[in-house]
């Protein structure tokens, strides 16, 4: 797809720290608890009570940091973002302003043009990652007859870690690669568990277009696309969004400009799939950032700074590179979609491949068992029941037979709980074919189906597929390759007189 | 200061001043400006920048829960409630939550 502009976004993430409390006060963080039960005089804002960090907040975003290669500053402080709105108790948000806990990092992403089938890496930079609280809820009225809006502050004060990107992302595809890789790393290193639907993970999108133009290239007024809360739909924003500034660009290509405009803001309309923009507010963005008093600075140790890469263990990323080399040898491909499916898949197929020796054939092996199987069952890789070395005997034995022989084993161990060679037995399914024998089976055949030989010798090629259902019927689970070998071998003889 | 310094800011805090009321606050406001000015005679290049006034620092609680209110408590001083949620008037630009 080649459009007429190059589509330029930066996003900012917010996902929500696994704490048991909230940033500042013991109240719980759990999703879904009853409205304003999980408030505390210090959340809702009531003089004279005052804030302290959660220390675990601190080292999961930290870890984080880390893990998305930011520099960590020695020395951060917290500033109040000030605004009003009901679900803001305080009337200003703890956030970071000036000297955020982290800057300059990147996360490398699939850019393929077809990332189901390549992998072709692309770093994207990030301005910083900031420590900060969150808001409440607003339910409002939507029958239109003007009814008080509901506020729900169990969410206020749950810790958020900010991360805002450079503007360097520029497809839809990429903003879902991003923020896929974004989400499976956290997931890893424990630092969240990035449920959209529960808002764990939200994403802003900032977007513009770059037109080649009269020789030059025109940049169009920035748009903030908020409200997307699900991973298609930041792509389908994006999409939308740069279509519709381009066609904005077309019918005033002089002043429709980047640097004419303030940014604006827009909502995402998922049912309707359009970008809403919101009327321009003046000074909306004027927070009026100063110090914290309440809270004193963090000073960083390079020690703790070990420890938190310690805590961090393998990311995705390192993770890609040692399946690529040996023993596993996977391909750049194989080993983005074996670690996308969590660290416990990577376990699993590290323990089946310590026994097999060859990681190229379990990949293979799970790629079209396994995973189809988890699919099907909607299960994970650790409630499967099968095991890694149930599993790994399975390949051994089923080594020399035909796909479909060791797909009924598959099944059948799934179904019955047995072990491969009980499965082999049940199912009648010889596993131990020497030739010898084999072409003995394929001559009676040919012996038993005249009608089909004669079809053949007519030039029916079709026919000989009667044949070899006769075969595979007295050599159950027979290696398709050499019994279709042994089979034309045969039949040419037989052409011959 | 100027009056529309005041006007503006006034609105960023939800405060509505009257023509006679912004123009006191213009004088007022004004007077403590310049007495803070007072601290740019200082030659203040050596020193360090304060981001705090207090000498301490890595001030931390563990991740342990403590008792929240109960809703009723939590609701008390509220000038309206809606079942166990604050009741506020009706946000009538429902796209203000999307501005911050
Ligand atoms: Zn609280």
């Amino acid at each position: 797809m080649s459009l007429p502009y190059k589509i330029v976004v930066g996003l900012e993430v917010h996902v929500q720290l696994l704490t048991n409390t909230k940033l500042f006060c013991g109240c719980s963080t759990k999703f879904g608890s009853p409205p304003n039960s999980q408030v505390c005089p210090v959340c809702i804002g009531m003089p004279g009570t005052l804030p302290v960090m959660n220390r675990k907040a601190f080292d999961l975003a930290l870890r984080a940091a880390l893990a998305l290669n930011c520099s960590i500053a020695e020395f951060t402080k917290w500033d109040r973002k000030n605004y009003y709105y009901p679900d803001l108790p305080k009337n200003y948000q703890i956030s970071q302003y000036d000297l955020p806990f982290s800057y300059e990092g990147f996360l490398e992403i699939n850019a393929a043009a077809d990332p189901k089938k390549e992998y072709t890496p692309k770093r994207i930079g990030l301005f910083r990652a900031h420590l900060e609280e969150d808001a409440g809820k607003n339910t409002h009225d939507e029958s239109g007859r003007g009814a008080d809006s509901k506020v729900d502050l169990n969410r206020t004060g749950t810790p958020l870690l900010e991360i805002v990107s450079k503007p360097e992302i520029n497809s839809p595809e990429e903003a879902k690669a991003y923020l896929e890789e974004i989400r499976l790393m956290l997931r890893e290193i424990g630092v969240s568990d990035c449920e959209m639907q529960e808002g764990s993970l939200r994403c802003d999108a900032n977007v513009n277009i770059h037109i080649e133009h009269e020789g030059g290239i025109a940049a169009t007024p920035l748009v903030e696309v908020k409200n997307l809360n699900s991973i298609t739909s930041v792509g389908r924003a994006i999409a939308y969004e740069a279509e519709r500034q381009y066609k904005e660009f077309k019918k005033d290509p002089v002043n429709y400009r980047f640097g004419n405009m303030f940014k604006t803001t827009a909502g995402w309309n998922d049912v309707k799939g359009i970008t809403v923009i919101q009327r321009h507010k003046e000074n909306a963005s004027d927070y009026r950032y100063f110090p914290e008093p309440d809270l004193v600075p963090v000073v960083v140790t390079p020690s703790e700074v070990q420890a938190a890469k310690m805590a961090m263990g393998e990311l995705p990323s390192e993770q890609r590179k040692r399946l690529q080399s040996a023993p596993f040898n996977l391909t750049q491909y194989d080993s983005q979609v074996l670690t996308a499916k969590g660290r416990r898949m990577v376990t699993y197929y590290e323990e089946v491949t310590a026994v097999i020796g060859d990681g190229k054939q379990v990949i293979n092996r799970m790629s079209d068992l396994v995973m189809g199987a988890l699919n099907d069952r909607k299960e994970e890789i650790d409630q499967f029941p099968l095991s890694s070395q149930t599993f790994a005997d399975f390949m051994k034995k089923t080594a020399s037979i035909t796909q479909q022989g060791r797909r009924d084993v598959f099944n059948h161990m799934l179904e019955k709980g047995t072990d491969a060679a009980t499965s082999i037995k049940e199912l009648g399914i010889q596993t131990d074919f020497d030739e010898s024998k084999l072409l003995q089976a394929v001559l009676e055949a040919i012996a038993a189906n005249g009608p089909a030989v004669e079809d053949y010798k007519k030039g029916k090629t079709a026919a000989a597929n009667r044949i070899k259902g006769h075969v595979m019927k007295t050599a159950k689970g027979a290696p398709n390759d050499v019994v279709q070998r042994l089979l034309e071998a045969e039949l040419a003889k037989l052409m011959g007189t | 200061m100027d009056i529309d310094n005041v006007r503006k800011v006034a609105k960023l805090a939800r405060l509505d001043l009257s023509e006679a009321d912004l123009a006191t606050m213009t004088t007022q406001l004004s007077a403590i400006l310049s007495y803070v000015d007072q601290l740019k005679e200082l030659d203040t290049d050596n020193v360090e920048p304060m981001a705090h006034p207090l000498p301490l620092k890595n001030v931390f609680r563990p991740d342990e829960l403590r008792p929240s209110l109960p809703v009723d408590e939590a609701l008390k001083n509220a000038p309206a409630r809606s079942g166990d949620f604050f009741a506020v008037p009706a946000i009538l630009d429902a796209g203000d939550d999307l501005s911050h």
